[in-house]
């Protein structure tokens, strides 16, 4: 399929391309916005946000969540912060500053327009947080808090206690909820989208299964907005829910929208490193945490001494050793890869020497105890809970794990897909962060998209459409996807193999990790080439899902997305085999400086790798967007 | 460890449930509570029997969809810890552990331990938020909070909306929730102008669907996020007021 890759980014300078664009792009007069209906799946901080602000311009919107309440998205369980160029610190921020951290962050991979437009918003963020009542931290003058994040040198990041993305989503939660007792939004829980639907080459519905009756049905609209989260899942071991899943964006994806840079991934520095074959998820330690705390290992190999009988001389404080400006607030892809250098080479701690100290002693002794516990208590809490261990008495032990992806739905400067009136939103977008996502820049992100991009950019699909009514559901696209969404429910359930569902996912998962994580090679990629379409074989011949489709059947919920996974998986593992460089979250172990570090290849690769589904059993293809840095001079990363 | 769990088996709304007991044999102290479940249901599932149903997401005691009544209590024994937080080091002490779905007029079962706690939603909706629409708002700095009522109102948002409150109270009354949600709101100068009707739909709605209650204080005791049964004296004490407020006469001082 001819397809061109046109993000349609405004001319002019990078300071007057969202101002002039909004200027430019055509309007729907407030009395004609009730005219339109938008369905938004996913009430996460992108769609939550996005569906109560379209709500408030007068659009009707249909928002199709599969958990029980909106506000159980997993945007709730970020923890340190939102960034914002506010520079509320008098410590030289600026918009011109936050996108040259973001794009430098992301290892010159993602889009300039984007991004500058992404830190000009962030401030309006932050306003309208404030104003729907989302209690920040304050100093005692009443004004608003700060703190660094890595990858940066100035205090940017606005927070709530530990609990930043639970205090944000309550508030676009809340201004929902106020849209959906004004009958503005027609709110469906507990609905899964399992299909998209394009007619004539525009897309203009979903097909989504209600998971408490099995229900298969059709929503009809004029634009159709995915804002349905990250694929970290596809590793079975992350940071993110279990019910996070790829289903909506990889079924978009085999109707024709092209999955953008599936191979960035992000393993975040800070986890409870796993402790045993049973572990169902891993917990995230806020990145916060290396504002205070101190990230080390014992200088000997395969000591196994209490953290407190190995004294000073004996700890080696890599991070702050090898890069003495950023020292432990080094970006997240720099600090992961320097953790597993340490415990590759024996330097490990804990009883099975699979993480790395980061300590609060020095912390403790220079602020007390109650600073410490006021700024990071809850997850010291959270901490002790899972290991037993005291984190004010014993260093935590941390160790790295899959945590946000990068990559996702291919869209162009306004959020759209190559499919005409798909939208795609927040982390399932592949848009703001390149190759590495910076701390605090995901929540930014989603509400970015969800509060202040998307309402702008979407009448410039919808002024066209006044006076067309959406496309019936008994139209024979509707009914041919809901056969579809029908046929693979019954597939998954005729199987009557073997094995669990949980059983395929570890395995995949297991694939992924050793073969496409932190370090890959062309002969580990290979490999997982061959061994992800023998499990998905193997899943489709022996995969053992009981029940039926007309219940509540959590096993045929989670069936559909791991068969989804053993798909996209492949998706991903190509991806990082055509990259032959490392950059950002992307590490080829071909391709890295005599220091170790990741060496990117821009003559080849300072493109957006953008791919087409060509069909079951098919090789798909491969699209290039070329990015282009008029404004950040391509440069070798340093954190020196 | 070797236990005995007592797990409540209920098909559909109308079914008739029963207790089943499932021997767990050789379980590591180390593991979650839903991660027992996770066991169990491989377990089931291998035997071809089908998995118990349960609500869950985050596992990291935040997102509020795990609700399981342990040994008769909301989240089981630990202070301060949702369900998934509970590890079975906690537990050594049990050669058997009952588990029920949470038991409330207000959240009817939808299969073995997963209900439908949707009436939170509509409390919401009823008048849990700030009118704020996207892009009126000033300058964020412009609004001074002192960092006491920020403190206090942060407590109170801590809520994670599991329904424990709830499954905890003898009346099976909605008061700890729509208090935590009102107190984080109406402590905040932002809340101010729409306090006192806030006050009024979010009880009314609330009354729609939950019990009275009569403060013993359990909803404290099982809140995973320990929330105050103070906020309920706030929500009490602003609704006898809002009954003497004429919201036409608020932007008068004195």
């Amino acid at each position: 399929m001819a397809i061109s890759l046109d993000a349609g980014i405004p001319s002019g300078s990078i300071e007057r391309k969202w101002d002039d664009y909004k200027f430019s792009v055509k309007l729907v007069n407030p009395a004609n916005k009730r005219k339109f209906n938008v369905i938004v799946v996913g009430s996460g901080l992108a769609g939550a946000s996005a569906a109560a602000t379209l709500a408030e311009l007068g659009y009707r919107v249909t928002m199709l969540t599969f958990h029980d309440s909106p506000r159980r998205a997993h945007s709730i369980a970020a923890q340190g912060g939102i960034n914002a160029a506010k520079n509320y610190q008098n410590d030289g921020d600026s918009v011109q500053r936050l996108f040259y951290d973001t794009v430098k962050g992301g290892d010159y991979r993602a889009r300039e327009a984007n991004v500058y437009r992404l830190a000009q918003v962030s401030v309006n963020i932050i306003d309208q947080c404030v104003a729907q009542g989302v209690p920040f931290a304050r100093e005692y003058g009443g004004l608003l808090d700060n703190r660094s994040f890595g990858g940066a040198q100035v205090s940017r990041t606005f927070y709530a206690r530990g609990q930043t993305g639970q205090q944000l989503l309550l508030g676009a939660y809340q201004a929902l909820a106020r849209q959906v007792r004004l009958g503005n939004v027609e709110l469906h829980n507990r609905t899964e989208m399992l299909d998209l639907v394009v007619k004539d080459g525009l897309a203009c519905g979903v097909v989504a299964r209600h998971l408490v009756t099995g229900a298969v049905r059709s929503f009809s609209g004029h634009a159709v907005v995915l804002a349905t989260g990250g694929y970290g899942n596809v590793f079975f071991l992350s940071t993110n829910a279990k019910a996070s899943n790829v289903t909506a964006a990889w079924r978009a994806h085999k109707r024709g929208a092209l999955m953008a840079n599936p191979c960035y991934t992000q393993i975040h520095p800070t986890c409870i490193p796993a402790s045993d074959d049973f572990q169902s998820k891993l917990t995230l330690m806020s990145e916060s945490l290396r504002n205070d705390g101190r990230i080390w290992v014992p200088t000997t190999p395969n000591d196994v001494r209490s953290p407190d009988q190995i004294p000073e001389s004996e700890r080696d404080y890599y991070l702050e050793r090898r890069y003495p400006a950023f020292g432990n607030l080094v970006p997240r892809d720099v600090a992961s890869r320097a953790a597993k250098r340490e415990v590759d080479s024996g330097h490990g701690v804990g009883p099975i020497q699979n993480g790395v100290y980061l300590d609060f002693g020095s912390a403790v002794d220079r602020l007390g105890r109650e600073v410490i516990e006021e700024r990071y208590g809850n997850l010291f809490q959270m901490y002790e809970r899972i290991t037993g261990e005291d984190p004010y008495k014993k260093p935590m032990r941390i160790y790295p794990a899959v945590h946000y992806t990068m990559g996702g739905l291919w869209v162009d400067y306004n959020l759209m897909s190559n499919v005409p009136g798909l939208y795609v939103l927040g982390e399932a977008n592949f848009s703001d962060h390149g190759a590495n996502r910076l701390g605090a820049s995901a929540l930014m992100q989603g509400l970015a998209d969800g509060y202040f991009v998307l309402p702008a950019t979407i009448g410039a699909h919808l002024a066209p459409l006044l006076g067309t009514e959406p496309v019936p559901i008994d139209d024979p696209v509707f009914r041919d996807a809901e056969a579809n969404v029908d046929a693979q429910v019954h597939r998954l359930l005729s199987v009557k193999g073997t094995k669990t569902v949980d059983h395929f996912h570890r395995e995949l998962g297991k694939i992924m990790w050793d073969h496409c994580g932190m370090a890959r090679s062309a002969e580990s990629l290979d490999e997982a080439l061959t061994s992800i379409p023998a499990l998905r074989d193997e899943f489709w011949s022996d995969v053992r899902v009981l029940g039926e489709n007309e219940s509540f059947n959590q096993s045929l919920e989670r069936a559909g997305r791991v068969a989804d996974f053993l798909e996209f998986g492949e998706l991903l593992v190509r991806d990082a085999r055509h990259r032959e460089e490392s950059c950002g979250g992307h590490f080829r172990v071909e391709h890295q400086t005599e220091e170790g570090e990741a060496l990117r290849n821009d003559d080849d690769f300072a493109y957006v790798g953008a791919w087409e589904w060509t069909g079951e059993g098919n090789t798909p293809e491969l699209h290039k967007e070329s990015l282009t840095f008029d404004n950040v001079a391509l440069a070798q990363r340093s954190y020196k | 460890m070797d236990l005995n769990l007592k797990v409540w088996r209920q098909a559909g709304p109308d079914a008739v449930g029963r207790f089943e007991i499932y021997p767990m044999h050789d379980v590591s102290e180390d593991m979650s509570f839903l991660e027992l479940f996770d066991v169990l249901n491989e377990q089931l599932e291998t035997r071809g029997e089908e998995p118990v149903a349960f609500d869950h997401d985050c596992r990291e005691g935040i997102c509020g969809s795990c609700a399981m009544m342990i040994d008769g209590r909301a989240h089981g024994p630990e202070r301060g810890t949702a369900t998934c937080q509970l590890h079975l080091r906690k537990l050594t002490d049990r050669e058997t552990i009952t588990v029920e779905p949470w038991r409330a007029a207000g959240f009817p079962i939808i299969k073995d331990l997963a209900v439908d706690r949707s009436a939170l939603d509509r409390i919401v909706e009823a008048g849990g938020y700030i009118t704020a629409p996207t892009g009126a708002a000033r300058d964020a700095n412009e609004i001074l909070v002192a960092k006491q009522a920020s403190d206090a109102a942060m407590d109170a948002a801590a809520c994670i909306g599991c329904g424990a409150c709830v499954a905890a109270c003898p009346n099976g009354a909605g008061q700890l929730f729509t208090a935590a949600k009102y107190s984080h709101l109406s402590l905040l100068p932002q809340g101010q102008p729409e306090r006192f009707t806030r006050v009024v739909s979010m009880v009314e709605e609330m009354e729609r669907w939950f019990g009275s209650c009569t403060n013993h204080g359990e909803c404290e005791a099982a809140c995973p996020k320990e929330i105050s049964v103070n906020f309920i004296a706030m929500l009490n004490r602003d609704y006898v007021k809002a009954q003497f407020k004429n919201p036409a006469l608020s932007g008068q001082r004195h």
